[in-house]
C-alpha cells in the first residue's frame, strides 16, 4: 500500500462458515486502524461477487461471504490470501480525505450529566473537561453495534476514564460519551456504560438519507459548542425532538 | 370480476389481530454492515424461500414472518398464498363458511376472505408468501423490517392491528394465472366451497425440531482460550434451554454458566448470525438475525450456517444441545442444506411453468 505505514496479519479466523476475521492487533491504534480502513477500500475496489460485507472495525476486519457464490473448501485460506494481496497492492489509490465532520453538543448539565464525576476523576475543572474534549481531533474507527454508531478515536488521552461499572438501561439517542480513549454518539435510544459529556440535536442515521450515516469509517470528527437555545432550533430542523 | 385492482378489491391486506410479532422479512439487507446496519430479515431462510416457491414467487419477495401467534388477515382481492414453517392452525373465513387449512402449500383465496394465523404445535416461526410479494418499499435494497433502528418492511415496526399491507396492483391477475398452472398440472384440486381452493401435496421445510433436544453445531469461537476448561466442556455436554427473553436480535440460553480463566477486555470487534458470545453473568446468547454487527464479549463458539433456521424455530423453554464441527464439515453442511433446499424450490418452479 506505498507509502502507508504496513500493517501486519495477527490472526485469521473463522466467524462460523460465513464471515472470516482478520485481526491486526489486540489494542486501540490510530495507526494500525488507518491501515485497516486503506485494506477495507482496497478489498471493496475488487467488486467479489461472493463477499456480502466488509467491515472495518477497531483492531480487525470482517469479510462476510455468500458461501453460494464460491466453492472454496477453506474460507480462512481464500480471505488471509485476498487479504495478503491487497496489502501489497500498491495501486489503490489514497482516498481524498473528507472534510471533518462538525457535531454540534450542548454541555450543559442536564446532557452532560457525567461531567461533575469526569473531573473528579481527572483532577480538572469540568469546564476544562469540556475545552480538552472539543480540543480533540477524532477520528472513526468503526461504525458499529447498532446503525451510524461510531467509535471514536483521538481523545484527549487527559480524559481517559474508566468505563462506569454499572451501566445505564436507556441513554437518550444523541447522547456523546467518553470511555478510556475513546468517545461515542448514540444513535437510538440504548444501554450504555460510557461517562456522558453532552448531547447532539443532529439524526446520527436515516435510512432515507443519500448518506444514511452521519459517521463513516476514517472520517475526521470535530465537536462545536452549543447552548441549549441553538440545540432545540437544530433538533427541531433535524426531527430528532 | 375485473382483472384490473377495483375499490371493490384492492389489492391489498388488513390487519384485524396483529399477533405477537409480525413483520416483513425477506433475504436480508447486506452491503451496509460497515455502518453498523445488520442484514436482518427471515429468521428461518430456509421456510421464508420455500413460501415463496409455493407460490411461483422469486426468492427476494417480502413474506410476512409471525412468531408463536400469527395475525388475523383480510384479503382485499383475490390472492395466492402459502404458509411455510412451523404448522400454524389456518383458519379461514367466507361468508358464514369457515374451513380450516393446512401449511406447507399453495391456497387460493376469493376476495375478502379472512384468515387467522392461531398458534402451532411445532415450530415457533412462519412465513406467509403471497403471489407477487408485499409491496412495501425497498430500502437499502431490502424490504425487510429492522425493528431496533424502526426502518424497512411496514413503517419500521411489527405489524398492528388496522395496518393495511399493499399487494402488487396485479396480485389477483397474478393469484388466477399462477392458479391456472397448477390447475393443469395437477388432477387434485380440493375447492372448500366457500372461496378457498387448494392442492392435495404439500412441500415441508427441513427446520423444524423433530427431537425434545435438538442438535445444533458450532465451530470453536476466536476466544475459546480465554475459558475454563470446565466451562468448555459444559458447553459441549449440557443441555441449554432458550430463555423466554429471546427474540429476534438474541437467543439467551439457561444452562450452565461458562466462566472465563481470563478475565482481560475483548476489544470490541463484528460479530455475525449465530456467534455465542458470554457477557460477565456467564449466560451465553446465540446471535440471531437483528444482532448488533460489533460486540466486546468474548466468542466461545459460532453456530453453523446450515443450523441457524433450526434454532429459529425453537421456542422459549426448548431445548439444545452444542456439538463441535469443523470450518470444512460447516461448509459441507450449508452447501448440502442448499443443494435440498434447491431440488425442492425446483420441483416447485415447474409447477408454475407455462
Amino acid at each position: 500500500m506505498g507509502s502507508q505505514p504496513a500493517i501486519r496479519v495477527r490472526s485469521v479466523v473463522p466467524l462460523g462458515d460465513t464471515a472470516v476475521l482478520v485481526e491486526f492487533s489486540d489494542r486501540l491504534d490510530p495507526v494500525v486502524n488507518a491501515g485497516i480502513q486503506r485494506l477495507a477500500d482496497a478489498i471493496r475496489r475488487r467488486r467479489l461477487p461472493w463477499i456480502r460485507d466488509v467491515v472495518p472495525a477497531i483492531a480487525s476486519l470482517a469479510v462476510h461471504i455468500d458461501i453460494g457464490l464460491t466453492d472454496e473448501a477453506d474460507t480462512v485460506e481464500v480471505v488471509r490470501d485476498l487479504v495478503e494481496v491487497c496489502l501489497a497492492d500498491t495501486t489503490v489509490p489514497h482516498r481524498a480525505p473528507r472534510p471533518p465532520i462538525v457535531v454540534p453538543v450542548c454541555y450543559d448539565d442536564s446532557f452532560g450529566m457525567d461531567l461533575p464525576e469526569i473531573a473528579g476523576l481527572t483532577g480538572l475543572s469540568a469546564d476544562e473537561v469540556v475545552r480538552r474534549h472539543l480540543g480533540s481531533d477524532f477520528r472513526v474507527l468503526m461504525v458499529g453495534f447498532v446503525p451510524g454508531h461510531p467509535y471514536l478515536g483521538g481523545l484527549d488521552p487527559t480524559l481517559a476514564v474508566p468505563r462506569r461499572s454499572a451501566p445505564r438501561l436507556r441513554m437518550p439517542a444523541g447522547t456523546v460519551a467518553i470511555a478510556n480513549a475513546q468517545c461515542v454518539v448514540y444513535p437510538y435510544e440504548i444501554p450504555g456504560g460510557w461517562s456522558v459529556v453532552g448531547r447532539t440535536p443532529l439524526r446520527l442515521f436515516d435510512a432515507a438519507r443519500a448518506r444514511p450515516s452521519l459517521f463513516e469509517p476514517a472520517d475526521a470528527v470535530r465537536f462545536e459548542r452549543i447552548e441549549r437555545a441553538q440545540f432545540a432550533q437544530i433538533a427541531k430542523n433535524e426531527g430528532t425532538q | 370480476m375485473s382483472a384490473r385492482p377495483s375499490a371493490r378489491h384492492p389489492p391489498q391486506v388488513s390487519v384485524e389481530r396483529a399477533g405477537i410479532q409480525t413483520t416483513v422479512q425477506d433475504g436480508g439487507r447486506f452491503g451496509y454492515q460497515h455502518l453498523g446496519v445488520v442484514p436482518a430479515g427471515a429468521m428461518d431462510m430456509e421456510s421464508m424461500l420455500l413460501a415463496n416457491a409455493l407460490v411461483g414467487n422469486t426468492p427476494d419477495n417480502a413474506t410476512l414472518e409471525m412468531a408463536l401467534q400469527g395475525p388475523t388477515l383480510r384479503f382485499g382481492c383475490e390472492t395466492l398464498i402459502a404458509l411455510a414453517g412451523a404448522s400454524f392452525r389456518i383458519c379461514a373465513a367466507h361468508g358464514q363458511t369457515v374451513t380450516m387449512l393446512a401449511s406447507n402449500r399453495p391456497i387460493l383465496l376469493s376476495a375478502g376472505t379472512q384468515v387467522a394465523f392461531e398458534h402451532a404445535p411445532d415450530g415457533a416461526r412462519a412465513y406467509l408468501a403471497v403471489a407477487g410479494g408485499f409491496d412495501v418499499p425497498s430500502i437499502l435494497g431490502s424490504r425487510c423490517t429492522y425493528i431496533p433502528a424502526g426502518f424497512g418492511g411496514h413503517a419500521g415496526r411489527a405489524l398492528k392491528k388496522g395496518d393495511c399491507l399493499a399487494l402488487l396492483p396485479q396480485a389477483s391477475s397474478l393469484a388466477r394465472t399462477r392458479f391456472g398452472s397448477l390447475r393443469e398440472k395437477n388432477s387434485g384440486i380440493v375447492s372448500h366451497g366457500s372461496g378457498v381452493t387448494t392442492v392435495r401435496w404439500s412441500v415441508r421445510p427441513g427446520s423444524l425440531p423433530e427431537d425434545e433436544v435438538t442438535l445444533v453445531r458450532f465451530i470453536s469461537g476466536r476466544h475459546r482460550a480465554l475459558f475454563t476448561a470446565q466451562a468448555l466442556q459444559a458447553f459441549e455436554s449440557s443441555t441449554y434451554r432458550i430463555s423466554p427473553d429471546s427474540n429476534r436480535m438474541g437467543y439467551r440460553m439457561v444452562g450452565p454458566r461458562l466462566e472465563r480463566a481470563n478475565t482481560r477486555d475483548v476489544l470490541s470487534e463484528p460479530t455475525n448470525l449465530g456467534t455465542v458470545q458470554v457477557p460477565a453473568d456467564g449466560s451465553p446468547i446465540v446471535l440471531m438475525a437483528d444482532h448488533q454487527t460489533t460486540g466486546g464479549y468474548a466468542k466461545i463458539a459460532e453456530i453453523v450456517s446450515a443450523d441457524i433456521a433450526r434454532l429459529a424455530q425453537l421456542r422459549p423453554g426448548q431445548q439444545v444441545r452444542f456439538t463441535p464441527c469443523s470450518l470444512a464439515q460447516a461448509l459441507a453442511l450449508a452447501r448440502a442444506a442448499r443443494a435440498a433446499l434447491t431440488t425442492k424450490t425446483q420441483a416447485l418452479a415447474w409447477q408454475y411453468q407455462a
